[in-house]
């Protein structure tokens, strides 16, 4: 019982998802101006032929910062957990 | 506990290669696919596989934790401290005062297809290599810190 369940609701979710995806205009969004910016303007101002790495670091510069916090702070966490770990021990080579 | 004589000598023929590749997917973010990131993580790769390779205290007798702690905190000082700069030349944060300005990395592109130079790209190149060092670090770092609690743990 609960199995049949289980595949019911799977298949209606598929269904949902499928319903949605139908409407979906893949590769030919209506509303372009964004894309047509950097794909004009994108060579000239960040003088580099890497349209993605001109958005990631100049357009969209403080997404990348953020990044990289996340990752510093992540790291921090894993150093603070194996450090409280390893507490005590006279022969840790930091 | 080490890996056998086969293992060590692979890893140490093959660390050189990983180091360069990733190093030249840092360098050429600009140009082709790639970046500080993947390319950080590719010579993060290659310190993994020193770290199987060879026993823990031959690993630490190699690999400072300190020196790549220093390497993370630079990596992003020196991202943070590029785009500050923007400031202190009366811009906003984050421009890109050194693209077309005929000095490093300023040589201007022309629209269209063309075949890329490296000396291109502004405070892209830059960027780059301030995450590409702040990656590498941080996930050597992350990969050094669990094997010490594996190595600890085994002590126990």
């Amino acid at each position: 019982m609960r199995k049949i369940l289980s595949l019911i609701a799977i298949i209606l979710f598929g269904v949902f998802l499928s319903l949605i995806a139908i409407d979906l205009t893949f590769g030919v969004p209506e509303n372009s101006r964004m894309d047509d910016y950097f794909i004009q303007n994108g060579q000239e101002q960040a003088a580099t032929n890497n349209i993605v790495t001109s958005v990631v670091f100049d357009y969209r510069g403080f997404d990348t910062l953020g990044e990289s916090t996340v990752l510093f702070t992540a790291v921090i966490g894993v150093a603070l957990m194996y450090r409280k770990l390893t507490r005590g021990d006279a022969d840790e080579n930091e | 506990m080490r890996m056998s004589k086969i293992v060590r000598f692979s890893a140490d023929m093959l660390f050189g290669a990983i180091l360069i590749f990733g190093l030249y997917v840092i360098m050429h973010g600009h140009l082709t696919p790639g970046g500080g990131f993947q390319g950080g993580a590719v010579v993060a790769t290659g310190v993994a596989l020193v770290i199987v390779a060879y026993s823990y205290e031959e690993v630490l007798g190699m690999i400072k934790k300190s020196i790549l702690m220093l390497q993370e905190s630079a990596g992003l000082v020196m991202f943070a401290g590029v785009a500050l700069i923007a400031l202190g030349l009366g811009t906003t944060f984050f421009f890109n005062y050194l693209a077309n300005s005929g000095s490093l990395f300023g040589i201007p592109v022309p629209f269209g297809p063309n075949p890329g130079e490296l000396n291109t790209g502004g405070v892209l190149p830059l960027m780059n290599i301030a995450v590409g060092i702040e990656v590498w670090g941080g996930l050597a770092i992350v990969i050094l810190y669990m094997l010490s609690g594996i190595a600890h743990a085994e002590e126990a």
